[in-house]
């Protein structure tokens, strides 16, 4: 792993974008690494496009702005590729994963930029069915663990998620949130 | 050792304030320090401290019951920011004056208007005259250590002044980051016990405090209050060492980074420090003579301290995140240039006004400061004592 990497959300307030960026951080700093994960408050409000930065590193981290470079981009809304310039800054070469019902050609077809790779997995309709709500945050880890499982591997989301939302969520909620990472590790569709 | 935990810096206050287990906490929650409140708030309910938790219906009211309490006899402590602080000033100074050992944590918010939730220190240096301690930290590690530190600073008996533990709000309070948590037993052992100074709950031996106090007595109590800070300044440099010597994480009064060779510095509070150790290390790897001076002890002011420490620095640059209006310059910049003065030292001192309602720190605008500050130490004259960094004109 390079020694900085940045990964970016990007949701709606609600989609639980911060959470995941959390959730992210602690599965990583469980690999021993550094952690730094914090959201973008606006006027925040439900349903408003919001951002999520994570950055981990093998050195402290002491920068304190957007992430700018980041690897990974994940947006948890589709809609929200018309009005956020998603793309924004992303290597070359990074991904952008995306909470879409769309194949990823499509879903590039909507961006501007050739250099990235896109990803598609519809966390929506695996949230609905596994958890039974629409919270795609968790299954979006699991997309991200099969294409970057040296940021985050399948066991490591689930146990990070067990390690953050373990206390406020009860077991067989848990249990469904593992459903939903595994369905999205299955289901992510790539170019 | 302590246990390393990924935790927001809201949560990492509430948790030191778990461990020290306060007699009293009387809070009125605001962003973006409500979480600290709102998780400390569950700690009473659930029975793991033995606090007092008094809800109260404003931050005038908080901190009058704060200081009642801990004159009474209790170790208190609170959490706020910006209006709330604003909302607490004339109590600040009755807190101060009394002499009581309030903790106050602050995650340092922009003052309105406009309305605004960001980080800016406007708050707390809007308080900087009131007598309080106040300590800056750059990171959630340092905001927990300080936590725990101010408490034992607060309460020394050669101290016995209210502290505020500043940390830059969402920039710190919101970040998620490694925190090394010690052991409850560890920091309840490091605080100790709290033996109040004739705590007005001891009725076999009443007095009065805070009566009217005019012109005979008035400028000598004031004379005396002036003398406390002198040990207090001792006590933050104690304390920070025998916190080091405890937990391996040692503080003082400042933090030199780089700063031996330095002939470039920048001088700041808070988690911009962090920023520019970062440049510092980029720059140094070019062989630039650059460093970092954190002041961590805004009060007590090391104002001897500062001019020591920047006895190679050719030019100075002053990060200022509040705008001291109409005095020309941000609010730490005079303060400084009146250390530097008074330690006999002739640097050109420039001013950066920066950051205000959370403009965020970019990498590039610190390049940008050492990169203006080459010329000035070159020449010996900034063209400009007072400039603003990122923002659009």
């Amino acid at each position: 792993m390079a020694q900085l990497v940045e990964v970016r959300w990007h949701g709606r307030g609600g989609q639980g974008a911060k959470t995941a960026g959390y959730i992210l951080a602690v599965a990583a700093a469980e690999q021993g690494k550094q952690v730094q994960a914090f959201p973008e408050y606006g006027a925040e409000r439900r349903g408003a496009p919001m951002r999520s930065y994570v950055r981990i590193s093998d050195a402290p981290i002491r920068l304190r702005c957007a992430v700018r470079s980041p690897e990974v981009v994940i947006v948890l809304d589709d809609t929200l590729l018309e009005t956020e310039d998603v793309t924004s800054g992303l290597v070359d070469g990074g991904w952008v994963i995306v909470n879409s019902s769309a194949s990823p050609a499509e879903v590039k077809s909507r961006m501007g930029s050739p250099n990235v790779r896109v990803a598609t997995v519809d966390a929506t309709r695996i949230s609905l069915e596994t958890i039974g709500r629409n919270i795609p945050n968790t299954p979006m880890l699991g997309a991200l663990a099969r294409l970057r499982p040296d940021l985050v591997d399948l066991e490591g989301a689930k146990a990070a998620v067990r390690a953050t939302l373990g206390g406020k969520l009860s077991e067989a909620v848990l249990q469904s949130n593992y459903q939903a990472v595994d369905r999205a590790y299955e289901e992510v569709q790539t170019e | 050792m302590g246990k390393l935990r990924p935790m927001e810096g809201n949560e990492a206050i509430a948790e030191a304030m778990r461990q020290i287990n306060p007699d009293v906490v009387a809070a009125y929650p605001i962003t973006p320090s409500t979480e600290a409140v709102q998780i400390f708030a569950r700690f009473v309910a659930d029975g793991q401290v033995d606090t007092n938790y008094v809800a109260v219906e404003s931050e005038h009211s908080a901190m009058s019951a704060c200081i009642a309490a801990s004159l009474a006899g209790g170790r208190v402590m609170n959490v706020t920011a910006s209006q709330g602080l604003a909302l607490m000033w004339e109590m600040l100074y009755i807190a101060a004056s009394l002499r009581s050992t309030v903790v106050l944590s602050v995650a340092n918010r922009a003052l309105s208007g406009n309305i605004n939730i960001h980080c800016d220190h406007s708050d707390a240096m809007g308080a900087r005259d009131a007598g309080w301690l106040q300590l800056y930290g750059e990171n959630v590690q340092e905001a927990y250590d300080n936590a725990i530190q101010a408490v034992v600073i607060a309460e020394r008996e050669d101290v016995r002044l209210p502290v505020m533990n500043c940390y830059d709000g969402f920039l710190v309070s919101h970040s998620y980051e490694l925190l090394e948590v010690e052991e409850d037993e560890a920091v309840r052992e490091f605080v100790g016990p709290y033996k109040p100074v004739r705590p007005l709950l001891d009725v076999q031996n009443p007095y009065t405090i805070g009566p009217l106090d005019l012109y005979d007595f008035y400028h000598e109590h004031k004379r005396s209050q002036w003398e406390a800070y002198r040990p207090a300044k001792q006590a933050v440099i104690e304390v920070g060492k025998a916190f080091g010597e405890r937990f391996g994480r040692s503080y003082g009064l400042l933090e030199p980074y780089f700063l031996d060779d330095a002939e470039l510095v920048i001088v700041a509070l808070g988690s911009t420090a962090g920023i520019v150790k970062d440049i510092v290390e980029q720059r140094r790897e070019g062989g630039e003579r650059v460093g970092l001076l954190k002041i961590r002890s805004f009060r007590p002011f090391p104002a001897e301290e500062i001019a020591d420490a920047l006895g190679s620095a050719r030019a100075l640059a002053v990060m200022d995140r509040a705008a001291g209006f109409g005095s020309g310059f941000g609010t730490l910049y005079p303060e400084v240039a009146a250390a530097l003065y008074a330690g006999g030292k002739q640097v050109p001192v420039v001013d950066y006004i920066y950051g205000l309602g959370g403009r965020m720190v970019l990498p590039e605008e610190i390049h940008q400061v050492y990169n203006e500050l080459a010329p000035v130490a070159a020449s010996g004259h900034p063209e400009q004592l007072t400039r603003w960094l990122g923002v659009r004109e």
